[in-house]
């Protein structure tokens, strides 16, 4: 959403924020629900929508929840097993034909393991495919540092011609699932495992490579993806109540960048933390400094997991112990703005 | 997913307007144009491998001037035919068969690895016209084949697909999913070649790490395997016949070759794979082809 159209994206049954322009503010009970089940079911419409849409798989239909999509498709639904790298050139060569194939695996295979197939035959050919990398993230919980891929953006950024997206809800992971498949070219889209706090609705605008304002505010701006997003909105909640006008910016897209909604927050608030439930080094804190650094240089925090494997345990307690919860960016910004007074 | 439902007629028929299915009389003299091509482009560039391309020379002859389906001029005419280099390596003789058949002016090759051409060291498909899919990285073509020989069969398209691959590059463990893919399948609009010249960067392969028993390998991941001396047009063409005629299987030519097939010196010698002949060697191995660097790097020139 822009902040020209503030109004249109409340969610339902949110109370009206009296103490900003808040335009997403959190009801008192969230709904939760899976951002891979919105990936699965924007599957099932684009494939109603367009005969070009395939589907490739390695092994693992339900968890990525293309099973949606090879009930009423058989036919455009391609089990690789489990043979990623197979999979990620067998999605090129279709996308050379014409096709517009989406493949699903867990992020840690897709970003890692067959990151030489995207880089040389996906990316260096600039073709159509899509790239579906689920379970990203801390919040993966039981299954451990194997399994909880954390590195996606700096990998998938740093490669010419891809682009990388990071909804940070069902809804959001449809409507990029949608865009995806509208958008020419590479896109590795980026979801989670958990039931997630649901803070956008069917209709709030979601634009390709653009930042939303979900919350208005001027002392500060926290700049963040994927589930980060809902503790960026607590947080800022918690900060109101010290005194602390914070901006909310939703940055789904670490790539193609908004550079210009960047620019704009570091201009109008003095100050950025941004975060992100991913490694520190390369991902959206890097992506949001290296523009910040170039354009408008402002005191920044980065919230993320830093250079360290995840584990085992339940996705709260994992949140909790990687430092990626509304506390940890209410202490970043006490950080933030002592260093935004000195300078 | 459904079963190749096409007849024999239906293949036929797509896949006749755009070959051009020369004879042996006529490949052969092709070939011995496309090695001093080679030759001449390498001693142009003075970077770039020689074995390889010497040794796939009558392959790639045969599958350019005999077997595909294609129209140059119209690089994605839609009725084509796929072809794929997974040996991105070879490009010397990927941009010789390419020019001799009409996808760019012959002298474009005089421009090999050159910072104003468009003849990147291995395949690009955004500086060439006619590479459909960029190559470089071993191993990954057959897997890049294979999805075109799928969208052929999702959407009943008599297209054929072909896919050349290095003997070396059969240690890449890709090559073996996207081998199962295809028989699992049963992708049999999709022929791979190998280019089963025995050497490698470092070696003989068997001596790097050992692929035999190459065509038992292929055999039982349920291919069909059709062997063949890599050098005899007359026996390619068969071979390609064979892999064509064949139903309910992906096939696989082994090409028994000669790395540096052609030029005494660079015969069967793994030191050639990876480096071009200095000038006078170049002008040697052309002597022995029949023409000089003058000769040769003015008829390209001139078209």
């Amino acid at each position: 959403m822009t902040t020209d159209a503030p109004d249109t994206t409340t969610v339902e049954g949110a109370s009206n924020d009296p103490r900003a322009d808040a335009t997403i503010s959190l009801p008192d009970k969230v709904e939760m629900k899976k951002t891979r089940e919105g990936f699965g079911r924007a599957l099932v419409d684009l494939g109603q929508q367009d005969p070009r849409v395939v589907v490739l798989v390695g092994d693992l239909s339900e968890s990525t929840m293309v099973h949606f999509f090879a009930e009423r498709f058989p036919e455009r639904f391609i089990q690789v097993g489990i043979a990623e790298q197979n999979m990620m050139c067998v999605a090129a060569g279709l996308a050379a034909m014409g096709k517009i194939p989406f493949l699903a695996t867990y992020g840690a295979f897709a970003s890692c393991r067959s990151a030489d197939q995207m880089r040389v035959t996906v990316a260096y050919s600039n073709l159509n495919v899509k790239i579906g990398g689920a379970h990203g993230g801390i919040s993966v919980g039981p299954d451990g540092a194997t399994h909880q891929a954390m590195e996606e953006i700096s990998i998938v950024r740093s490669i010419p011609n891809m682009s990388i997206v990071v909804p940070c809800d069902f809804w959001e992971t449809y409507k990029a699932t949608i865009a995806a498949a509208q958008h020419a070219g590479p896109v590795y889209i980026r979801f989670g495992r958990e039931d997630v706090p649901v803070v956008t609705d069917k209709n709030t605008p979601f634009t390709f490579g653009k930042g939303e304002v979900f919350a208005e505010g001027r002392d500060l701006s926290i700049i963040a993806c994927g589930v980060m997003v809902y503790e960026g909105l607590r947080a800022r909640e918690i900060l109101a109540q010290r005194g602390i006008s914070a901006r909310v910016v939703n940055l789904h897209t670490p790539k193609p960048l908004d550079r210009a909604l960047i620019e704009r927050c570091a201009r109008e608030t003095g100050a950025i933390i941004t975060a992100e439930e991913h490694q520190v080094h390369g991902g959206l804190g890097g992506a949001v400094s290296e523009v910040v650094v170039q354009s408008t240089p402002v005191p920044m925090e980065l919230v993320a997991v830093h250079d360290r494997f995840g584990q085992s345990g339940k996705p709260a307690e994992l949140m909790d112990a990687f430092g990626l919860r509304a506390k940890d960016i209410i202490a970043a910004a006490e950080r933030v703005l002592a260093r935004k007074r000195r300078a | 997913m459904t079963p190749n439902t096409l007849s024999a007629n239906d293949l036929a028929a797509g896949h006749a307007r755009g070959r051009l299915a020369w004879s042996a009389e006529r490949l052969t003299p092709k070939a011995l144009e496309i090695r001093r091509d080679i030759i001449t482009l390498l001693a142009k560039a003075q970077t770039g491998h020689s074995g390889g391309p010497l040794s796939s020379t009558e392959l790639g002859t045969v599958l350019f001037f005999n077997e595909l389906n294609v129209d140059p001029a119209n690089p994605t005419w839609p009725e084509r035919d796929f072809w794929h280099f997974s040996i991105g390596h070879v490009t010397p003789v990927i941009y010789s068969l390419m020019a001799e058949r009409g996808y760019f002016p012959l002298k474009d090759l005089m421009k090999f690895r050159a910072f104003d051409g468009h003849a990147q060291g291995h395949p690009s498909k955004h500086d060439t016209p006619g590479i459909e899919v960029s190559a470089g990285s071993l191993g990954q073509g057959l897997s890049v084949c294979c999805g075109v020989a799928m969208a052929a069969r999702i959407d009943r398209h008599p297209r054929r697909v072909y896919c050349v691959m290095g003997d070396g590059e059969q240690q890449e463990g890709q090559i073996w999913e996207a081998s199962m893919f295809a028989a699992h399948y049963r992708l049999d609009n999709l022929c791979g070649i190998i280019d089963y010249n025995r050497k490698q960067i470092d070696g003989d392969v068997q001596d790097i790490m050992g692929i035999k028993p190459l065509a038992d390998k292929w055999r039982s991941f349920n291919w069909n395997v059709i062997e063949c001396p890599g050098h005899d047009i007359p026996e390619l063409l068969k071979a390609f016949a064979s892999a064509r005629e064949h139903r309910g299987h992906p096939s696989v030519i082994l090409a028994h070759t000669v790395m540096g097939q052609g030029v005494s010196y660079m015969a069967d010698d793994y030191h050639w794979h990876g480096k071009p002949p200095k000038m006078d060697q170049a002008e040697t191995a052309l002597a022995e082809l029949g023409t000089s660097y003058a000769e040769w790097s003015a008829r390209l020139l001139a078209n």
